[in-house]
């Protein structure tokens, strides 16, 4: 058998042609991360048989004609998505044992798409950190480099398809934890557009805040894996009214005179010189591209992180209440009354990043703090939504480093929260504006890849898939593999 | 600077048990972040209305219909601890 | 030292709405444990609420009702707290800008005075489920059907001050928000709950107490002496130099007592802050309008109606405007008899006992206003007397037949002609000689036993005002006799 392409549009291509079956695609990657995830920790559940089963679906449905365009493509599922039947854990000892009895609305629309669910990918508990070191399941290490993380949340997703462990994944980003991941591992991710993908069944950490996205090896492929997740859901009251587009039709978008604008505050001199050497190498190929790079200034951009982790912890100190042991998930042994059974079950189902991060919460909105924390943080974030609106009369898309630094050491920012929370500098402002970015590969540090992100205006989506995929019509970072990929 | 009693004041509210042992650490934590958070004292927002929904659009409604189904089985399938079909907890007395 | 009890009442009336607030799950009351309990309600993880548009209906209707503002923006709330029958660990309720502010009611005081007490404000939220403690042993059972059923909470300003007066507060609003059908009002049901906040002050201050709260009263009769427990409880404590301690207290009808509520010591921190799975709603001027158009005739409005075009009295008037099916049976029964006055008596008499002894409502009555009203318009036409028309009102009831059937079926028609009248009078007196005697004699009481015989043997249809003529007639006035 001619080995298997490990892209979206690959596969497809493969299936619809009848190169190969949904079977043997399936069983390809499932062979591999028996091989290898045992090295990389990216999931937390493997669906052998259920993927199997669904890929035996798709090959009739192919063979009937009844199929669709993702008919059969296998994905990784990031763990915080409800799926029916499927240990559904968000990796943290609370929801160890917690079988989901529903679906998401991104799980169902997956379902009915066709496509084959490998497995749950890990990531960080309840989504919160950067560095996938806080799950319970245990770290994911990155495949670019020696024990050094993949980012977070969404570190499986994102280490799962830059080791060819998944052709795409899904991920979820509160505060950068789709973009940063796929920065920190080399393949493209996005965030899209507060309310295009529904929150129904994803696991909330930060309601305002977060939104689901696909993560693959191109623009293409992400487009093909948007489009089956975006969408209005009427479960999901924040759920945008607005109709979806057909995001892969419209890639090859035309570049002369698009306008991108650089903010100041994205290129000061704090920035590592290896991501600022990456970053100009990537404008100059927007420009030989056509487009024209303007400079401009977010003059807020530095209270986002503050802003943003004000509003995310007080939001998930109340979105994590429901966990106490009485109806589902960990409950403590042998509870003498109420409060020894809230206060024991939650104190050990989450791990010390959830608790910090929930007494963040507890105390902004507690009596007296509410107007000095919360309300400041919103007050800041209409502020820091203005400068985007602003910026985005002059500019079609804004451009810059996705993270400031290349996939750090394991272990090296654990202790000290705050300088873990400052690797989201360039990430955070987005979710507190809503709007949409993506982070596609722009080069390497030392071995360790560099992501550059752009952000578009609300529902552009279209707009940043199209310059990304003409970037990389004429760049090849994405389809770089690390170096050590073949197994033991 | 939070200091431990402070600590398991918001740990109480947050019905998480914190030991003696780790309050120390969480304080530290939790004053660390909060001077960091403090960054936002240094713009005046007196003459700005809060951003809640990025997008602000108004609420979608949904017409008065009992429409689910009995799913108690599916549900209770893996709770804690149940009994005719209600969920135990240690007795509560009001 | 003379004190006074100041009064304050929150009233939490369920919505009669199909389906929750937040989800699509059945409100219906009586369903199994957790039967009725979905996902949403649950609060399993991943979930998100979805606003019923018919509780704003509802809420709006309320707020015009009361001539309170309709916010054209309000906005939903988390009031943070735990307890195993919250879900969530937060109630969706609204907080700094509720769906109605301001707002008053009148309401009628025992003495048949007015008085109007103002409210701060009405807000929308979700109710929490059931705890059951019976037959667990040391457990706690938690059903969470009522979980996310809507409420209205509807807050007076502390405006009563006795326990009178506050009945007559709830009753009001009990009656209201029926009108309006916004709620059935079945306290039994829990569909209409009353927490009670007491203060004491000494009389002739302005000054606030520190105040109590009575939790979860749902009949008038509790709220009474919860109310009455409360004041004097409080009294003897500050007359004997003590301080009334702020908390939560439960009224014990066993005990006739309230005692403080265990195991909520905590002083609560809700940490209100506007929820963001929800979006504000937004109401426009001419949703206002079309709500305002469905206003029904409130009570008091009705009332007033009745007393000045029906000539009613007050308390008759207040009776019949309880509940707008009898206010709409009584109105149709004076339109097809005629007579206000009679259909009063027949409806708050006749009527409401046989409801009573067949255990149901006004509106499912086997014998509807206009039937009703023709057995009337026969009691005025002289067809029926009073009485007969009582055995035909029986026989409508049971059977389904209207009155005209049953007279003519029974030959129940009153005898109103002169000489067959005179026939029986004659009759009844050529028999009872002795009696004429003492009649003659100064026995006044003696000619209620002439009537009651010439009622018996014209087998009571004979007409009692021409019955009573001819005795007089022929019997002569009698001596010592003051007619």
């Amino acid at each position: 058998m001619p080995s298997l392409p490990d892209t979206v549009a690959g596969i497809a291509a493969g299936l619809a042609s009848r190169d190969f079956s949904s079977v043997d695609v399936t069983q390809a990657y499932l062979d591999r991360i028996a091989a290898l995830d045992g090295r990389y920790n990216t999931y937390i559940t493997v669906c052998a048989d259920r993927a199997l089963a669904q890929a035996q679906s798709a090959d009739t449905a192919i063979a009937d004609g009844s199929a669709g365009v993702m008919t059969g493509v296998p994905y990784a599922h990031k763990d915080i998505f409800c799926t029916a039947g499927v240990k559904t854990s968000c990796a943290s000892r609370m929801l160890d044992n917690f079988e989901a009895p529903y679906s998401a609305t991104v799980s169902e629309r997956l379902d009915a798409a066709g496509m084959v669910m490998l497995g749950k990918t890990n990531m960080d508990e309840f989504a919160m950190g950067s560095s996938n070191e806080t799950s319970y399941y245990g770290v994911t290490l990155n495949p670019w480099g020696t024990n050094v993380v993949p980012g977070g949340s969404s570190g499986g997703s994102a280490a799962a398809v830059a080791a060819q462990l998944a052709p795409c994944a899904t991920g979820t980003d509160t505060g950068g934890s789709v973009r940063q991941p796929a920065a920190l591992c080399g393949i493209s991710g996005l965030k899209p557009t507060y309310g295009r993908v529904s929150r129904y069944g994803m696991i909330a950490f930060a309601s305002s805040l977060d939104q689901g996205g696909p993560m693959g090896r191109t623009a293409e492929d992400l487009a093909l894996l948007l489009n089956v997740m975006a969408g209005h859901d009427p479960r999901d009251s924040t759920s945008a009214q607005r109709p979806t587009e057909n995001y892969a039709a419209q890639l090859e978008i035309p570049m002369e005179g698009l306008r991108i604008g650089l903010p100041k505050q994205f290129f000061d001199q704090q920035l590592d010189a290896g991501i600022a050497t990456c970053m100009d190498e990537a404008r100059g190929e927007f420009e030989r591209l056509g487009a024209q790079f303007v400079e401009l200034d977010l003059p807020r951009l530095d209270l986002s992180i503050p802003a943003y982790y004000v509003i995310s912890s007080a939001e998930c100190s109340s979105n994590l209440s429901r966990y106490d042991g009485v109806r589902f998930g960990h409950r403590c042994n042998d509870p003498e009354n109420l409060d020894d059974l809230y206060c024991r079950s939650r104190a050990e189902g989450f791990g010390t990043e959830t608790k910090r991060r929930i007494l963040v919460g507890t105390y902004a909105l507690s009596s007296g703090y509410y107007d000095a924390y919360y309300r400041k943080a919103q007050q800041i974030r209409r502020l820091i939504r203005d400068d985007f609106q602003t910026a985005f009369a002059s500019v079609d898309l804004i451009f810059g480093p996705t993270s400031p630094t290349t996939a750090f050491e394991v272990g090296k920012k654990a202790t000290d929260p705050v300088s873990m929370y400052l690797s989201d500098i360039y990430t955070t402002a987005v979710n507190l504006a809503g709007l949409p970015a993506l982070s596609a590969p722009a080069g390497f540090v030392e071995g360790l890849p560099v992501g550059l992100q752009l952000i578009g205006n609300y529902f552009d989506e279209e707009k940043l898939l199209g310059a990304t995929h003409r970037f990389q019509s004429v760049t090849s970072w994405h389809e770089q593999t690390p170096p050590d990929l073949t197994p033991e | 600077m939070i200091s431990n009693d402070e600590v398991k004041a918001i740990a109480r509210l947050a019905r998480l048990d914190i030991s003696d042992d780790a309050a120390p650490d969480f304080a530290r934590d939790l004053s660390r972040i909060l001077d960091f958070i403090a960054q936002m004292n240094a713009v005046d927002t007196d003459a700005v209305e809060p951003l809640a929904h990025p997008l602000e659009p108004d609420a979608p409604l949904r017409a008065d219909e009992a429409l689910e189904n009995n799913q108690r089985e599916t549900f209770q399938n893996g709770a804690p601890a149940t009994e005719n079909g209600l969920y135990l907890v240690p007795k509560v007395i009001d | 030292m003379d004190y006074e009890p100041v009064i304050g009442l929150e009233i939490h009336a369920q919505l009669a709405t199909a389906s929750k607030i937040f989800s699509a799950a059945s409100t219906a009351y009586g369903a199994a444990p957790n039967t009725q309990a979905c996902a949403v309600d649950l609060g399993l993880p991943g979930v998100l609420p979805v606003l019923n548009e018919r509780v704003i209906e509802m809420a709006a209707l309320f707020g015009l009702a009361v001539g309170a503002e309709v916010a054209r923006d309000s906005v939903f709330a988390r009031k943070n707290y735990f307890y195993p029958d919250l879900p969530k660990g937060y109630q969706i309720s609204q907080y700094e800008q509720p769906i109605v502010a301001g707002g008053q009611l009148e309401i009628l005081l025992p003495d048949g005075s007015a008085k109007v007490i103002d409210l701060t404000r009405a807000h929308l939220e979700e109710d929490a489920g059931k705890s059951v403690h019976e037959n667990l042993g040391d457990a706690t059972g938690i059903d969470l059907n009522r979980a996310g059923t809507p409420l209205l909470e509807i807050v007076s300003e502390p405006q009563m001050f006795s326990a009178t007066e506050a009945v007559s507060y709830m009753r009001a609003m009990h009656t209201l928000v029926r009108y309006l059908g916004i709620c059935d009002g079945n306290m039994q049901e829990g569909s209409f709950r009353c927490d009670a906040n007491v203060s004491v002050r000494p009389r002739g201050t302005t000054a606030l107490g520190t105040r109590t709260e009575i939790k979860n009263l749902n009949s008038f009769r509790f709220v009474e002496r919860a109310i009455e427990f409360e004041i004097e409880r409080q009294t003897d404590v500050v007359d004997g130099g003590g301080e009334i301690v702020q908390e939560t207290r439960l009224y014990d009808p066993d005990n006739d007592e309230t005692r403080p509520m265990r195991g909520k010591e905590d002083a609560h921190d809700y940490r209100y802050f506007p929820d963001p799975d929800l979006l504000p709603i937004a109401i426009s001027q001419s949703f206002i309008d079309e709500v305002a158009d469905k206003l029904p005739e409130l009570p008091a409005a009705k009332r007033t109606r009745f007393i000045n075009t029906f000539n009613l009295g007050a308390s008759d008037a207040d009776t019949l405007v309880q509940d707008r099916d009898t206010a709409d049976y009584f109105e149709a029964t004076v339109a097809e008899s005629g007579d206000a006055r009679l259909a009063a008596n027949w409806v708050t008499g006749e009527l409401f006992g046989a409801l009573n002894r067949t255990g149901i409502g006004v509106a499912e009555a086997p014998v509807q206003a206009p039937a009703l009203g023709q057995l009337l318009a026969r009691i005025r036409d002289e067809t029926v007397s009073g009485k007969i028309a009582k055995q035909v009102f029986e026989s409508m009831w049971a059977s389904g037949r209207s009155a005209d059937e049953i007279i003519d079926a029974e030959g129940l028609r009153q005898v109103t002609d002169d000489s067959e009248i005179e026939q029986f009078v004659d009759q009844v007196l050529s028999d009872n000689p002795g009696q004429i005697e003492q009649y003659r004699a100064g026995k006044d009481k003696v000619f209620g036993f002439f009537v009651g015989q010439v009622m018996k043997s014209s087998k009571g249809k004979a007409n009692p005002k021409r019955v009573n003529e001819l005795l007089k007639q022929k019997l002569g006035a009698s001596e010592g006799s003051a007619e």
